[in-house]
């Protein structure tokens, strides 16, 4: 296998990468004057984890059919996953400078018709933990041993095909298939427990044959190890969800206590601030 | 065309002796991909009875997944499969593929341009007293307007395995019409298949009716009896409605006196209008009549009594065109 990284890499280097993913995020939105910061800041060293760490990928084969999969339900995201895969060598940093521009492949919602490295289109929420099944039910028909990591968002629990893929998995035996629930607690119009809950979470996951594990999402070592598990552990014929407890907005103190940021812009003042708080909170 | 009807050889010798071709040619034709190599795998939502895949399920359980009624799902899924290289076959009524799942149809398999091929089997109102719920009458519309899409609605098993066949080679997702099995024979079983391309039957210079689907034969039959009459009725099959075999239609035009466009499905949206289209932006223009459920939902019968209420038989079309031509 090729991978531009040792097969552990310093918890420092992965706080340092979920710090970039926000300050980037923050860069990016700034060219395009409104997006998902804190839907990025809850998942940062989620990205973080598997990207520079769990997953197993070769940025200069980004076609390679046993490399690891990450696909996003919440592709509103995108916007975070981008700077990592320049950073990882899969396209030049500077291919960013038109996010969101006439004719850009970088846009809210992540392409894979037009960008190395992103392994599924997305944007309709609840369609990616359905796709990520037919990768892994491809995999073992094909006897390949590649992981598909799918991350969902709380909100998108509300989405029925998100239920259907859940048990569609489960008959079928998925176990190289992984949900991580991005469990950040708010949606478009407010706290998902207000709009529609989806407690309890694990109890469904599990009702519905899936092995679940809960992690502090923001814990990067923990959040690498738990994922890190997931990946290596013996066959079993059980898909793994991990509900990643995180905050939105984390990193940015007026994100994290008003939930209406959930799409918004930063003035260049607020986004200076930003970029600021996000750095000094940098181990 | 021959006027003498049962010539071995002849669609209408085919359409007696043919019992339920239009189904078996789905596996069969999946079964001809397998054996070329081609990396063909088949799902369902729990109709492998209804589409006859349970025959392929039987002879190629490893290239099988049963999705059970999970039709959204199922389009997802296999697009997923697509990008690892395979080619999935997915089948289901098309009242939920075309429309259940059309938004998964566009996001996950047209727009990432994914190899999948989606089956839409029962079309139009074919499913008889089962009920609007049932009918796709709106399929055509929906996948055509698809960027990307190709679609196709084959006359009967034959053309449908032809097409399958010639599919090894066409990049574009494609959405497959086609009806219940139980259509007579038009095509004998060794013809070809090229998409985008109409087949011209019959020239005419009174008429012309140009059918998908179901409505070939027909149109077939009704215009060798209004050839008796001394009418000129020609017929093309236009089995990809997407791309349109628009030089054809523009060719048409100049040539015949009204083109009746036919098809198991509402006028709007379906294949009259995308005849339509291709007229009103020629110069020239030609006189259109569009044949077809006219924006209803429709009633509940016998298939066959649905498609005698409708017109949608030989006598409704002879009497469509003495009708038009009155």
């Amino acid at each position: 296998m090729t991978t531009p990284l040792p097969d552990t890499v310093d918890i420092a280097l992965l706080r340092d990468r979920a710090s970039f993913i926000r300050t980037e995020t923050v860069r990016l939105i700034e060219i395009a004057k409104v997006g998902h910061y804190s839907s990025v800041f809850s998942a940062a060293e989620i990205f973080a984890a598997l990207y520079y760490d769990v997953m197993r990928i070769d940025p200069k084969n980004p076609q390679w059919p046993d490399r690891d999969r990450f696909l996003m339900g919440k592709g509103h995201a995108a916007v975070g996953l981008y700077p990592v895969l320049a950073d990882l060598g899969y396209y030049p940093a500077t291919a960013l400078d038109d996010y969101a521009h006439l004719g850009s492949a970088f846009g809210d919602h992540p392409d894979m018709t037009k960008i190395p490295g992103i392994d599924f289109s997305s944007g309709s929420i609840g369609h990616a933990l359905s796709n990520g099944a037919g990768m892994a039910l491809a995999g073992r028909m094909a006897g390949r041993d590649f992981s598909v990591f799918v991350m969902v968002g709380d909100g998108e629990m509300q989405e029925g095909q998100v239920w259907e893929a859940a048990l569609s998995a489960a008959h079928h035996r998925l176990d190289r298939l992984v949900a991580i629930v991005d469990r950040n607690g708010y949606q478009l119009d407010g706290a998902v427990d207000d709009v529609v809950g989806v407690e309890p979470l694990a109890d469904k996951w599990r009702a519905f044959g899936w092995r679940v594990v809960e992690v502090d999402g923001h814990d990067v070592a923990a959040v690498r190890d738990t994922l890190a598990a997931v990946r290596d552990r013996v066959a079993d014929g059980v898909p793994t969800c991990v509900i990643a407890r995180t905050s939105k907005g984390k990193g940015v103190s007026y994100m994290e206590t008003e939930p209406g940021w959930h799409l918004g812009y930063l003035d260049p003042e607020d986004a200076r601030r930003a970029t600021e708080e996000i750095e000094g909170g940098r181990a | 065309m021959s006027m003498s009807t049962l010539q071995p050889g002849s669609w209408q010798y085919r359409a007696l002796n043919a019992l339920n071709p239009g189904l078996d040619a789905l596996s069969l034709g999946l079964d001809d991909l397998v054996a070329a190599g081609e990396p063909v795998v088949a799902g369902t939502a729990d109709l492998t009875y209804s589409n006859g895949l349970i025959e392929f399920q039987r002879r190629h359980p490893d290239r099988f997944v049963q999705f059970g009624i999970s039709e959204q799902h199922m389009v997802s899924a296999a697009a997923g499969m697509a990008t690892t290289g395979l080619t999935p076959f997915v089948a289901t009524f098309a009242s939920f593929l075309a429309l259940l799942c059309c938004e998964q149809i566009r996001m996950d398999v047209a727009y990432t341009k994914q190899r999948v091929r989606l089956v839409g089997h029962h079309t139009g109102i074919s499913l008889g007293f089962y009920g609007t719920s049932h009918h796709a009458t709106e399929d055509i519309s929906t996948m055509r307007a698809i960027a990307g899409l190709t679609v196709v609605s084959p006359a009967d098993g034959a053309q449908l395995r032809a097409a399958i066949r010639a599919s090894a080679s066409w990049p574009e997702p494609i959405y497959f019409r086609i009806s219940r099995g139980r259509d007579p024979q038009v095509y004998s079983d060794d013809v070809g298949f090229e998409f985008g391309r109409g087949i011209e039957h019959a020239r005419g210079a009174d008429v012309t009716i140009v059918a998908c689907g179901t409505l070939v034969h027909p149109a077939l039959e009704a215009a060798e009896r209004l050839h008796a009459e001394g009418l000129s009725v020609g017929v093309v099959d236009m089995p990809t409605v997407k791309p349109l075999d628009e030089e054809l239609i523009r060719s048409l035009a100049g040539r015949t006196g009204v083109i009746i466009t036919a098809e198991e499905h509402n006028i709007l949206g379906g294949l009259g209008s995308a005849v339509a289209e291709v007229l009103a932006e020629s110069p020239g223009g030609a006189r259109l009549v569009r044949h077809g459920i006219r924006d209803e939902f429709s009633l509940i019968a016998a298939p066959t009594r649905l498609y005698a209420h409708y017109r949608l038989d030989a006598d409704g079309l002879v009497a469509v065109v003495r009708e038009v031509l009155s």
